[in-house]
């Protein structure tokens, strides 16, 4: 204790800083739900019971699930081959990967509305070429909203999986293909098993991500598309704070649920490390 | 075969990634007064659009006042926090350490309406300070995460030669340590002002109308209607982040080289 004192002072700042601007505020309007002084769950046995809600939390599910298996779907072979290039090249289209990451999710949702509106590229495309005979509907809806978000995801996917390849010791993957395995089998016996923590870090990554997103679903998704943030903003808009408190509440326990059980099969340190 | 499927297969994925952004710069440069493809004719009418508006370039203002407010509180808190979790065994690290990195993970409008929720009551709505407060919250961690990753590959054998040579505790972590994770630090920098200077979730509620950043007006002009004026912000938008994220991987990279050079004797 002696000798760390002055290391926990160097922390102190940040800690009341986060404490006042931060962990307080999140709180106290969490607490807003319990309706203190008088204190009463009334609120989240009235969500329990709430049509609407459960129809909210299940679109925004069903929405991130899709997100999330779409993401591994294309990031695995992507960062699988990226792994297994020389570093100087994959490097190269590393950059490809981080330019999207660190755009704007504004940016990035604004060009899949200039993509997909009704005047928009591809329609455009499709009209001049005579395979339509009038637009398609893109925008505002399932697709549209899938799209832009696995687009928006698809880093944090990459990223992990990428680093656990790029990590992985090859020469057990050599030895297998000299033991007379099959392409796939070295795949999927020795590869897959050793890509687990990368592989699990970006899928609980994006899954969390999703289930929170506001942004993109706001603009580009369809009118039953409404999730869950959404749905929180709009009661805090009508300023009804206890509503809006006990959905927060519901959110963050499903967020802190999801980590706790990836927590434990993979462990805390690789969550802190698999952060862009 | 199975070589040129999966290089088509990275191909693909790679152009889905890409091709959305590189769109936004053509249409930017659209004669069109709507969104349409190919453009018509080549114009730069959007960007003096932009920059003939006092309502886009004080949005602009206040976004570059605010993250660099935000960049400045970060680096200053961030850098000894991270020392402090990095070298020290204190109780309570791991609460610690959650604390500091939870604000990636708490989902984003749960901060953004808890922010509102308590700043609202201290008159704080439509002041840019509330922003560079919140924004801080936010764009911390990335500070933390750089400089602990830096502090992981600093020599502790350097910094015991400096103190044996009589170097204060001081004078170590100024002349020593610093120079070793200055790349750290400068990366944190970089991403902490790209997370201010795109958040919008909270500039929603926290700009009120007389703090108004650049991305808060963006999506109310979104909301309201296309027009090609977004196209060219967001090209600059673009241009301006891809070029902060190189200039922070080309330092990381050039402190990389420069460490391996220089202590070859320590390293083997």
């Amino acid at each position: 204790m002696h000798r760390d004192g002055p290391f926990l002072l160097l922390a102190a700042p940040l800690i009341l800083f986060l404490c006042a601007f931060y962990a307080y505020p999140v709180a106290a309007m969490l607490l807003a739900s319990l309706h203190p002084p008088a204190w009463s769950f009334a609120e989240f046995v009235g969500l329990a019971g709430s049509h609407v809600f459960w129809r909210v939390m299940e679109v925004t599910g069903e929405i991130s699930l899709i997100v999330t298996l779409v993401c591994l779907l294309l990031a695995w072979p992507l960062a699988y081959g990226m792994a297994r290039l020389p570093a100087a090249r994959a490097n190269l289209l590393m950059v490809l990967v981080l330019v999207p990451f660190w755009t704007s999710i504004l940016v990035r949702t604004y060009a899949w509305m200039a993509l997909l509106g009704r005047r928009g590229i591809i329609n455009n495309l499709l009209l001049w070429s005579g395979l339509i005979p009038r637009p398609l509907t893109l925008l505002n809806t399932r697709f549209s909203v899938c799209v832009a978000m696995v687009h928006v995801l698809l880093p944090f996917m990459v990223l992990p999986i990428y680093a656990t390849l790029r990590g992985l010791d090859w020469r057990l993957a050599r030895a297998a293909d000299s033991l007379g395995a099959t392409p796939w089998g070295t795949l999927r016996q020795i590869v897959l098993p050793l890509s687990l923590p990368g592989t699990a870090a970006g899928v609980i990554f994006v899954f969390v991500l999703a289930i929170g997103f506001y942004i993109t679903p706001v603009l580009v998704g369809g009118p039953s598309d409404v999730m869950i943030s959404i749905l929180i903003n709009d009661e805090v808009g009508v300023l009804n704070w206890p509503i809006a408190a006990a959905m927060a509440a519901v959110l963050l326990a499903v967020v802190l649920l999801m980590l706790g059980i990836f927590a434990r099969v993979v462990g805390v340190e690789r969550i802190a490390r698999g952060a862009p | 075969m199975r070589r040129a499927a999966l290089a088509a297969t990275m191909a693909l994925v790679l152009a889905y990634l890409v091709f959305p952004i590189l769109i936004v710069v053509p249409l930017s440069f659209s004669s069109a007064k709507f969104l349409s493809f190919p453009p018509p004719g080549v114009s730069t009418q959007w960007y003096a659009a932009f920059f003939g508006s006092d309502a886009w370039l004080s949005a602009a203002w206040t976004s570059i006042w605010v993250a660099s407010g935000v960049t400045v509180l970060a680096v200053l808190l961030g850098t000894p926090a991270a020392i402090g979790l990095h070298r020290g065994r204190f109780p309570g690290r791991g609460v610690v350490r959650a604390l500091f990195l939870s604000p990636l993970i708490v989902p984003g409008i749960i901060v953004a309406i808890g922010t509102y929720f308590v700043y609202a009551r201290f008159g704080l709505v439509g002041r840019p300070i509330a922003l560079v407060l919140a924004h801080t919250c936010i764009a911390v961690p990335f500070v933390v995460i750089n400089v602990g990753a830096a502090l992981h590959g600093v020599d502790r054998r350097l910094e015991q030669a400096a103190q044996n040579l009589g170097a204060s505790p001081f004078a170590t972590f100024w002349q020593v340590t610093l120079p070793l994770i200055r790349p750290g630090i400068f990366a944190g920098a970089v991403f902490a002002f790209i997370t201010s200077f795109d958040e919008l979730l909270i500039a929603l509620f926290l700009s009120g109308s007389t703090a108004v950043t650049l991305p808060r007006r963006m999506f109310d002009q979104i909301r309201f209607d296309i027009d090609p004026t977004i196209a060219a912000v967001s090209a600059m938008l673009i241009f301006t982040t891809t070029g902060l994220m190189l200039s922070a991987e080309l330092a990381r990279r050039r402190a990389e080289r420069r460490r391996t050079r220089s202590v070859p004797s320590l390293a083997s």
